[in-house]
């Protein structure tokens, strides 16, 4: 909401000093934040001029332009002294003897434009003749400000204008507009009135509510209303009050007064005609939105209803809207939809040129009804918004009638004696406050007496019981009053939002800061814990921590290479995703880390290493709707475990992804590609900082690479998830470099399995003996496999198993591979002997000569 | 050499005349001094030493004589031997310090340019201002309360007093899920954290709860679709709007740093009453600065809303609004980041190069 200062001092004490600046930071005190300041920004010489000559000549570019000599007076600019200017001036509503406004060279203009001396079309032109427009006073209709009919009801400033005279202050144009936001709460606060209120409400100066004035009695001669509503919005009317006031025989193209076209463009509206403009200026000034009929388009009557199923409007926008039964429509006599109740007027009655008798409507119209109908055909109006964040019910009859009289006064109207004024409105109901309330909600005395003036300063009835103090509420509080909120504040329904007001008008800045002593908490999670370790883990081992965004592509699955029927296929979609390339919600964070690689080396980051640990969503089986319970107590346990199983899944996983070189060339030697070991390594290292060995057998899955792919699981089992190069053609398909390398992990698996306290195993401190096995298996029999059986027959004095090489050739022939093992034995009890090793060694051998059909070489 | 011969005279035995021994050992001295090397030592040292030089071989002839002569004579030999000796041990001693000291200057390798010989890796600072100020709560005896990202609209809105028609949920520009009958968003806050906790635990509660969140805006230098918040949740006997206040004031100056304080303004949110803006004072200017980039010269940041909770959103997450008040706050991780940290562009966090990240490395 826009406030003119010069508009702000009608209502409300201003102390005549007070800038804009000023007057923001008191609005701030009291919570309309403060948006912007606008105006005050012209800088002269700006004056006014008398139009000596008018030489009209004709361009080559059709237009014809006016060389004009125009005396500015005395203004106090040496160029000028004296002298008439020469100024080229391409309007036409003007002549010699008029006066005009003139911004000279060295002004300033909003915009800012400075105005300096400048050749056109063939002449020097010294300044510039002024519209409305360019001053942000208003709308040009006809060219630039001729200040005769600018200052038209003003005579006697019009007989003193003189060439010369400061055209700033002649015209208001210092004056600053206070721009605050309005919360949703503070529906009022769109109005002058609103702010006003709250201002004073700051500052304790005087209120001079603009509504205070006297309203005709309504009878029942008026325009007949008739008010229907056969589907209440949660048992509401849609429309509680209306009021019906006709003016006939309205000047309608008679010109808006400057005064009023200048308030109009300073709140940010567009000035229109006078009818149009007469009831902004009544929404701007109290908050209610009017709406002005042509009457002689109307059949009789008017009245409200539902919209008909398949029925339609053509509104004001010029758009063709299909209405829908819950819209509630302003209908004639006739039943012909006239607008959508409180949003916008249609085409069939509006006020046109031809318009001499005008239906002045103000109404009440329910909140939900009007935010339904705004948001379904997505068109917010300066009405709509209003309606919707509550409107004072209470001011309906005195807009009705300001409207009135500016029609009558500006557009030489006369009024029908006649006032329709249907009132269905339920009578408020106050509600009881326990005083006492403020202090223990905010941890600061506010006595007594300062909490009964700030209720009674915002408009509330309070009604003390007779004997003070020996009332108790419900919850046995004393000191209870009742309390009737004003008209204008429907957003006041309980205690606590009668402490905030208590607390604001006192002021936010007094209110104490005490640090709460919190119970003696227990720390992070083991889960929250496990996922720092993991996250440093990674970067210690060299990887970068990303995010991405989770959505994404519905094809993205196709170039990952999984089945039809991958369960990891089965998602959830955004319904308004902000682009349709990505509506879906990830399976797996490699869905988007790969697209992070990709722009990373992309940007030249060619050997990068990225993980990021973020959640996923599995698309669960079948969808369940989540009941949308009301909120009066806490839902049944039934209710709220529907609700919760509504949700998807959403495992926490821990992705890594690389390509380009792990290890630099250098001065010390060629560097050394990412490959397939470095992924699965990265993985154990995860699962090994969280205390987990982590069982890995080779696999085949989308996306990874058929014969470099790595399952981890635990011991138990239990996937966690999978590691190794991925798929050439998944390379190919997300532009990756060649022989990328990924992994994948879950990370609330390896939560679960950890967290027990780990037991530790005794040193031995009797010397290791080690010893070396090359055994040959077929290609397809695993290391891993082998691994385990040397294990198995080496026994419990088996300290460390390493793979040191891996020799395929001549030797071991076709299909076949040497696996080299170093194996360390440790006894606890005493130091090994040659022999007791060598014989550990052999059944180690024999163990995996049987389990995979090794043969020692 | 001679054998034992009783008239042996020593001074005629030409090996222990005092002027051959007097030679040998200048000549041993001399051979020593001039070794410049340990090699040239080691020749000298046989030379002069080996069983094969002078001064052995003149020890040797004093077995041969009479025992009246050997005492003078085997003193005269020891005294020339232990000469020498003394002179080959300072020289060793000299010539292995100066072969130390070449060794380390041969050694010299030149480290004054950065090698990038093991990967560097590093958290995102998100991430790492993250668990900073989640343990800024834990050090006040909070906890971390975490829920899931596609929410139910219920926990999301319904329940935080954001009913199907209020104006305030039009500004929350929420993703929905397909088909919206589902009854499922994307959390635009994490609000519904709080109303979880509520609702599986009795206060007293204090509770901080972090996590990514989303709105309907365009990425730009300034907003992201996909962004971080903290929020707080205290629910207990007693609890006022002072020590919402104080749990701020606590929490920006351990962020920011001493001293820094908050300020609140009268807002509006339907899930608390009363409801306030919160700013923090600039901690790069202390509100000194009218030209200040940080707060642009207003000497106050924004940082977030906070309030009382709302009885209607106590009531329904199970809690009896007549026994225990609460407060909650909402503060956003990037804009900590932006501020903190002098990041200019959004997307510099949201894009995931390895850059940003590495620039902060492990701790914040």
């Amino acid at each position: 909401m826009r406030a003119p200062v010069s508009w702000l001092r009608e209502l409300a004490d201003v102390p005549a000093g007070a800038t804009g600046a000023d007057i923001a930071a008191s609005l701030v005190k009291v919570g309309l934040e403060e948006e912007a300041l606008h105006g005050g920004d012209i800088q002269g010489p700006l004056v006014v001029g008398r139009v000596l000559e008018v030489t009209p000549e004709k361009q080559k570019n059709g237009k014809t332009i006016n060389w004009c000599q125009v005396d500015v007076g005395q203004n106090g600019q040496m160029l000028t002294e004296g002298t008439p200017q020469g100024i080229v001036c391409g309007a036409h509503n003007f002549k010699p003897g008029d006066h005009v406004v003139c911004v000279l060279p060295g002004g300033v203009l909003p915009g800012p434009f400075e105005i300096s001396a400048r050749k056109t079309y063939g002449h020097v032109s010294n300044g510039m003749i002024c519209s409305a427009l360019e001053l942000g006073l208003g709308e040009d209709h006809d060219g630039i400000i001729v200040l005769e009919e600018w200052l038209g009801d003003n005579p006697d400033v019009v007989a003193g204008l003189t060439p010369g005279q400061d055209a700033i202050e002649l015209l208001g144009l210092a004056d600053e507009v206070v721009e605050v936001n309005v919360t949703p709460d503070r529906g009022y606060c769109f109005s002058m009135r609103g702010v006003a209120r709250e201002y004073a409400l700051s500052t304790g100066g005087a209120f001079r509510d603009p509504a205070g004035i006297e309203v005709p009695e309504a009878n029942d001669t008026g325009y007949a209303v008739r008010l229907t509503d056969a589907a209440p919005v949660n048992g509401n009317d849609g429309c509680d009050r209306y009021i019906a006031r006709v003016v006939r025989g309205v000047d309608v193209n008679a010109a808006t007064p400057s005064w009023m076209q200048k308030r109009l463009t300073q709140v940010g509206m567009r000035p229109i005609s006078l009818a149009v403009d007469v009831t902004n200026y009544v929404m701007m000034l109290l908050g209610q939105p009017l709406h002005a009929f042509d009457l002689d388009t109307l059949s009789g009557s008017v009245g409200t209803r539902r919209a008909r199923p398949g029925e339609r409007l053509k509104t004001l926008d010029d758009v063709d809207r299909a209405l829908h039964p819950e819209d509630l429509l302003i209908v004639d006599g006739s039943d012909t939809a006239l607008a959508i109740a409180g949003v916008m007027g249609g085409e069939s009655s509006e006020v046109t040129s031809s318009t001499t008798n005008v239906l002045i409507e103000s109404a009440h119209f329910d909140p939900t009804t009007v935010a339904r109908s705004s948001r379904r055909h997505r068109l917010t109006t300066e009405a709509s918004k209003r309606f919707e964040r509550g409107v004072d019910p209470d001011v309906t009859a005195a807009a009705a009638e300001l409207a009135v009289r500016l029609l009558v006064e500006l557009g030489g109207g006369t009024p029908d004696p006649g006032v329709t004024d249907i009132d269905h409105r339920r009578g408020r109901e106050p509600f009881a406050f326990d005083l006492g309330l403020p202090s223990r909600y905010v941890g600061l005395d506010y006595p007594r007496d300062e909490v009964l003036a700030t209720l009674r300063a915002i408009g509330c009835e309070v009604t003390e019981p007779s004997g003070v103090g020996d009332v108790s509420d419900a919850f046995g509080h004393g000191d209870v009053v009742s309390v009737l909120p004003a008209s204008w504040r429907p957003d006041l329904a309980d205690g606590p939002d009668l402490v905030e007001e208590v607390a604001r008008v006192r002021g936010y800045d007094q209110i104490p800061s005490v640090l709460p002593q919190a119970t003696a908490g227990r720390g992070l999670t083991h889960g929250q814990r496990t996922r720092r370790v993991i996250a440093t883990t990674l970067a210690q081992q060299g990887l970068v921590e990303v995010l991405s965004y989770p959505f994404i592509g519905r094809d993205l699955f196709d170039r990952l290479g999984y089945a039809a029927d991958d369960v990891r296929r089965r998602t959830i979609t955004v319904a308004n995703p902000l682009s349709d390339e990505a509506p879906l919600m990830r399976t797996s964070v490699l869905d988007t880390l790969l697209e992070t690689l990709r722009r990373n080396v992309a940007r030249g980051n060619r050997d990068a290493a990225i993980y990021e640990l973020g959640l996923v969503t599995v698309g669960p089986e079948q969808v369940r709707s989540a009941p949308v319970p009301g909120i009066e107590a806490r839902p049944d346990d039934a209710t709220l475990s529907e609700i919760l199983g509504a949700v998807p899944a959403q495992p926490r996983h821990v992705a890594v992804a690389a390509a380009g070189d792990a290890e630099p060339a250098g001065p010390w030697g060629p560097g050394r590609p990412f490959d397939a070991s470095d992924a699965v390594a990265w993985a154990l290292a995860v699962a090994k900082a969280v205390g987990v060995e982590l069982v890995i057998s080779a696999t085949e899955r989308a996306p990874w690479h058929p014969g470099r792919c790595a399952q981890l699981a635990l011991p138990d089992g239990t996937v966690v998830g999978h590691a190794g190069e991925l798929h050439p053609k998944v390379v190919a398909a997300l532009d990756l470099p060649a022989r990328a390398v990924a992994g994948e992990l879950d990370v609330d698996v390896l939560v679960a399995a950890t967290g027990e306290p780990l037991q530790a195993v005794a040193l031995s401190t009797f010397p290791p003996a080690h010893t070396d096995v090359a055994l040959v298996v077929d290609e397809a029999v695993p290391a891993a496999a082998v691994e385990a059986a040397l294990r198995e027959g080496a026994g419990s004095s088996l300290e460390s198993l390493v793979l040191f090489d891996t020799y395929r050739g001549d030797q071991v022939g076709e299909g076949r591979k040497s696996l080299a093992f170093r194996l360390t034995f440790r006894s606890a009890e005493r130091t090994l002997t040659t022999d007791e090793v060598s014989a550990l060694r052999d059944r180690a051998v024999e163990s995996a000569a049987r389990a995979t059909g090794a043969v020692q070489r | 050499m001679s054998g034992p011969n009783k008239q042996y005279d020593p001074v005629e035995v030409a090996a222990l005349d005092p002027a051959a021994i007097e030679q040998a050992v200048a000549d041993a001295l001399a051979a020593i001094g001039a070794a410049s090397s340990l090699e040239e030592l080691k020749a000298a040292r046989l030379a002069h030493q080996g069983e094969k030089s002078p001064l052995a071989l003149a020890n040797r002839e004093i077995g041969a004589l009479p025992p009246s002569a050997k005492a003078e004579a085997g003193k005269r030999v020891g005294q020339a031997r232990g000469q020498v000796g003394q002179a080959l041990k300072v020289r060793q001693e000299e010539l292995e310090a100066e072969r130390d000291e070449r060794i380390l200057v041969e050694e010299t390798v030149d480290l004054t340019v950065r090698v990038p010989r093991r990967r560097l890796g590093a958290r995102h600072p998100i991430s790492l201002v993250s668990e900073r100020v989640e343990d800024i709560f834990v050090a006040m005896g909070w906890e971390i309360a975490e829920g899931p990202e596609v929410e139910s609209e219920w926990l999301n809105f319904d329940a935080l007093n954001l009913g199907a028609d209020h104006p305030a949920r039009q500004m929350q520009d929420t993703f929905f899920i397909d088909p919206p009958e589902l009854g499922l968003v994307l959390r635009t806050h994490t609000s519904p954290v709080q109303v979880r906790t509520m609702l599986d635990n009795e206060p007293p509660i204090y509770v901080l709860c972090p996590g990514k969140v989303f709105r309907t805006d365009e990425l730009d230098a300034t907003h992201t679709p996909v962004f971080h918040q903290f929020e707080g949740l205290v629910v207990d006997e007693g609890i006022t709007m002072a020590h919402l206040k104080g749990s701020l004031d606590a929490f920006v100056s351990r962020l920011f740093g001493d001293g820094t304080v908050t300020r609140l303004r009268p807002s509006y949110f339907p899930f608390t009453e009363p409801s306030a803006e919160i700013d923090c004072r600039c901690w790069i200017c202390g509100g000194q600065d009218p030209n200040c980039r940080t707060c642009g010269g207003t000497g106050w940041i924004e940082m977030g809303g906070c309030g009382m909770v709302n009885r209607r959103v106590l009531t329904a997450s199970g809690i009896d609004p007549d026994r225990y008040t609460g407060f909650a706050f909402g503060l956003g991780i990037e804009r900590s980041l932006m501020l903190r940290h002098g990041v200019g562009d959004m997307h510099d966090i949201v894009e995931g190069d390895v850059r940003f990240s590495t620039q902060f490395g492990m701790e914040i």
